[in-house]
């Protein structure tokens, strides 16, 4: 028996807006415990709530982008349930008329494009945090983040794998950090998703009974998770048995789900709209300033690097595909000419590094203005592609200025042809047995030769011009 | 000179003539709280606080509207570093890090805030007998209830203890205590007045407002207590206006409407007649009464009892052990925790109405119980727009009778939630509303609601106003009338 899996995920994305959604307290990350929380950040009796206009800016930002349905008008309930770290007993949510409506976004996974459609994007207020292990045998609480702006994004039931799931989840990741409504820094929790895994025939219409695993926060947890899940509801599955309707804990050190709690343990959060609040209303003068405000977004930028810069597909692909590998790219091209060698080298030895720090380009010592006179210096001649490498390194290290360290460590490139041909001839006069051998066939002894006068220049020889008097000497 | 029963006015006038000092003025007011004890009417009292700004304003004369006036604070409302219990064990020790804006607003008009009266726990009752600290007694009689939720701040000042207290109305828990102790007690339109600060109840009904002798003071406290606060968004961005201007405007010609779904005949014989008499009195000064229906108003108890049960039970949620107010002691764990905290801080009704409200919301409920009360509310708040193009103001009994025994209500909480028959429909469709003295039976006071349009506290306040300028029902008071 074949059996198709079904995947939906919600993801919770944290805006990073300034104050609270409710609250003036600020939303920065990694302050003192309860040093960011106000009276309305506590529940105390008798306190009420006042949106955050900006926070609904910010998920309309993603509503355009994903090109959904605004809601102009849109309110707030109240999820009810009793948690030491949600102060009110309830959290205050977006149920029935959520800020955005219906989209949709595009994937690329195994080797394909694919539409994911958005049911829906609504705005709530995060939890706080129990803290267990500070106080012996006590359970403490910090409110830090209790009232912090969570715009959370739910994907229709669509999603086949769990290849797709991230690829679902990156693409989202990307779009919130290109519109600036998210940092998506994960390890701080700013992004986390909860995934529901459910198993079909592949003939049946009707979905199997699924499962919500809570609270992933990295994409390989996700793929993990998801492995896990679609192996253990199989195995149940082709044993005769039923899938448990549940929610389910990801533990990644065992790499397995655990369950949570069953539909029958699950609370009755008694929905009901909030009567401290009004239905916020967004007025078309608003959407359209936010309209005409939304940034360049990956695909549009992948289009224009192709069609008017002339990169490569899939150089252009992975420079877009990054907010801050795409500034940096277009930075650097509004200070020198040589678009494509911005991009050979961003793609290449740029991101090689990244990948060896696990940083974002933006966290490096390298700046547009240094890294664009670098492309200039290779451009110009005034240094080689090996000895640019090595520059870059050093900016890497130090953050120093390239015409600096070049001109410091005497890096510059030789070019007078005279005085290459006559180290090239000496190179030659001292080693008539690899020339006999090279003559009598040994091609790659040419190395051997381009080697030697590259050291004895100390890489500085123009490596073109060195190949061309080699090839004169050696006939 | 005593300032026992005087009005707002009248203690500004006598400070302005100097007649008594404001500290003289402040610690009076504590001796006539002392020589009223019995009435259990002050669950905590501010008098070193209060002491201290009435020598201040001894020593700097201010021009302020209600410079040195002690003023009666319901124990709803949050006051920084004055105990603030809403009449609970839940919050038996609770003091708030903040004020209230109406409080806030009072007191920087030169009101002292002499202390906080005793009220239904959270404000849910109509009799004063579910405060944790003891039922409250109406100076009218033993063993009287005052009414209820703001049954501590009714009994003060009908006392004649302070000339003004503040309330707050969800169903008529100012309205309900004012009839049943003869004074004057107004509701504003909802969102006249900041809820900031105000312990909630049921958000989309509480409103506050004030509490005296005279309609005149009424509109003098209200002057000073609306303001648009932008801590409250369902706070209405209005003008608000000086309540006192139209006052002694004739009413001549005044469309009074009568609700000919309020059924008079079940009444007592004695409470119709005092009704009625009233009717006449209006007549004679060349108002108009007009029958206008109210077709659904029949629903509103029902619609009340589901709307205000469902909100209160998750405003309450707050109160679970965890941050502040009553912890259990010893929990074995947090389930334990939570169940004993809220067990042992909430008495018998605020549970039933949680109860009530958690079973009106639940997942397969909620259409038939709390959208169906909505869609209601809906219809009670269309039918009085239609009313209010034929009338002025709307005129009822505010209650069924008068003040009635501690005790005598039985065990069946439905008869008590009939008291409030004829003031929930304001509170449903978000309009002003007061009583007014206008009888005495049995030896007991009686007051007439008076029901405004959207906005229209002048036009109530006025012709409330009329009928205290040419009746003295006003100044009768259980120690005799005032001449």
């Amino acid at each position: 028996m074949t059996w198709q899996t079904v995947i939906g995920l919600e993801i919770h994305v944290q805006l990073s807006t300034k104050s609270k959604l409710f609250s003036g307290a600020s939303t920065g990350f990694g302050a003192e415990p309860n040093t960011h929380v106000d009276l309305v950040d506590m529940g105390l009796p008798g306190v009420l709530p006042v949106p955050n206009k900006d926070a609904f800016f910010k998920a309309i930002r993603f509503g355009l982008a994903t090109n959904a349905e605004i809601n102009q008008v849109s309110s707030f309930d109240r999820k009810n349930y009793f948690y030491p770290d949600l102060p009110k007993g309830y959290q205050i949510t977006q149920m029935a008329m959520p800020i955005v409506g219906k989209g949709s976004i595009k994937i690329f996974a195994n080797g394909q494009e694919k539409i994911v459609n958005i049911t829906r994007a609504h705005l709530e207020e995060d939890a706080g945090k129990s803290v267990h292990d500070l106080f012996e045998g006590e359970t403490g609480i910090d409110l830090n983040r209790a009232g912090t702006p969570l715009l959370e994004i739910v994907s229709e039931p669509e999603i086949a794998n769990a290849k797709e799931a991230v690829a679902y989840f990156k693409a989202i990741r990307q779009i919130v950090t290109f519109l600036d409504i998210c940092d998506g820094v994960m390890a701080e929790g700013s992004m986390r998703c909860d995934v529901n895994v459910s198993m079909k025939k592949v003939d049946d219409l009707e979905l199997g009974t699924r499962a919500e695993i809570k609270n992933i926060n990295s994409f390989k947890f996700i793929e993990r998770a998801i492995a896990f899940e679609i192996d253990r509801q199989t195995k149940i599955l082709e044993s005769g048995g039923s899938v448990v309707q549940e929610t389910r804990l990801y533990d990644s050190v065992k790499n397995e789900t655990r369950s949570m709690r069953s539909k029958e343990e699950a609370n009755d959060y008694r929905y009901f709209p909030d009567p401290d609040l009004l239905p916020v209303v967004i007025s078309d003068k608003e959407l359209e300033e936010i309209r005409s405000s939304l940034p360049e977004l990956p695909e549009q930028k992948e289009k224009r690097y192709i069609s008017e810069i002339k990169l490569e597909e899939s150089e252009a692909k992975i420079i877009a595909s990054s907010k801050t590998m795409a500034n940096m790219f277009e930075e650097a091209c509004l200070k020198t000419d040589d678009s494509s060698l911005v991009a050979r080298w961003l793609v290449g030895e740029v991101s090689a590094l990244l990948n060896k720090d696990n940083i974002e380009i933006d966290e490096s010592k390298l700046t547009s203005n240094n890294f664009a006179v670098l492309i200039e210096r290779i451009s110009d001649k005034t240094i080689s592609g090996k000895i640019a490498k090595s520059v870059l390194e050093e900016v890497w290290e130090s953050g120093d200025g390239v015409d600096a360290i070049i001109e410091e460590k005497g890096l510059v490139q030789i070019q007078d042809e005279s005085l290459l041909e006559s180290i090239a001839k000496k190179i030659v006069e001292d080693n008539p047995g690899q020339v006999n051998a090279y003559k009598g066939g040994k091609d790659r002894l040419f190395g051997f030769f381009v080697g030697q006068v590259m050291k004895e220049t100390q890489g500085k020889a123009n490596p073109q011009s060195v190949n061309e008097i080699l090839k004169q000497l050696l006939k | 000179m005593s300032i026992q029963f005087k009005t707002i006015k009248e203690l500004k006038n006598m400070l302005q003539k100097k007649e008594i000092s404001n500290k003289e003025m402040v610690e009076d007011t504590f001796t006539l709280i002392e020589s009223n004890k019995h009435l259990n009417a002050f669950v905590t009292l501010n008098k070193e606080e209060s002491l201290k700004k009435a020598e201040n304003f001894d020593n700097n004369p201010s021009n302020l509207a209600l410079s040195g006036i002690p003023i009666a604070q319901k124990d709803l409302f949050c006051t920084k570093d004055l105990r603030t219990t809403c009449g609970s064990n839940m919050l038996s020790s609770f003091i708030p890090p903040y004020s209230a804006t109406v409080i806030e607003n009072l007191e920087s008009a030169g009101c002292i805030s002499i202390g906080k009266t005793n009220m239904d726990e959270f404000a849910m009752g109509s009799s004063n007998e579910t405060s944790f600290f003891g039922n409250v007694e109406n100076p009218w009689g033993e063993g009287l209830v005052p009414g209820g939720s703001s049954g501590g701040s009714a009994s003060a000042v009908a006392a004649g203890i302070v000339a003004g207290a503040t309330g707050t109305d969800t169903g008529g828990s100012i309205r309900q205590p004012a009839s049943l102790c003869g004074i004057t007690g107004l509701k504003p339109t909802y969102g006249r007045i900041s809820r900031w600060g105000m312990i909630a109840f049921a958000s989309s009904l509480d409103q506050a407002g004030p509490m005296a002798r005279t309609a005149e003071d009424c509109a003098l406290m209200l002057n000073e207590m609306c303001s648009h606060d932008p801590k409250d968004t369902t706070s209405l961005d209005e003008n608000v206006p000086d309540f006192t201007q139209n006052l002694n405007s004739s009413i001549k010609g005044m469309k009074i409407g009568l609700v000919k779904e309020f059924d008079l005949s079940k009444l007592d014989n004695d409470v119709v007649k005092v009704f009625e008499e009233s009717k006449r009195h209006y007549e004679s000064l060349g108002a108009e009464f007009i029958e206008i229906s109210l077709p659904n108003i029949s629903l509103s108890v029902p619609t009340y009892y589901v709307v205000a049960p469902a909100e209160c039970s998750s405003n309450l949620s707050r109160f679970d052990g965890v941050k502040f107010g009553r912890r259990c002691e010893n929990p074995k764990d947090l389930e334990d925790l939570y169940v004993r905290s809220r067990s042992e801080g909430f008495g018998d009704e605020v549970k039933r109405r949680i109860l009530i409200g958690s079973y009106v919301l639940s997942a397969g409920f909620y259409d038939a119980y709390y959208k169906k009360a909505q869609q209601v509310r809906r219809l009670i708040k269309n039918d009085f727009v239609s009313a209010f193009e034929k009338v002025d103001v709307i005129m009822s009994p505010t209650t069924r009778g008068t003040a009635f025994k501690a005790g005598s209500m039985g065990s069946d909480p439905i008869q008590m939630y009939l008291e409030d028959l004829f003031t929930i429909p304001a509170n449903l469709a978000g309009l002003p509303a007061m009583s007014v003295p206008n009888g005495i039976v049995d030896n007991k006071p009686l007051g007439m609601q008076l029901i405004g349009n959207f906005l229209e506290e002048s036009k109530i306040l006025q012709v409330a106003h009329s009928f205290q300028s040419s009746t003295d029902w006003h100044l009768k008071t259980p120690n005799g009338d005032i001449s």
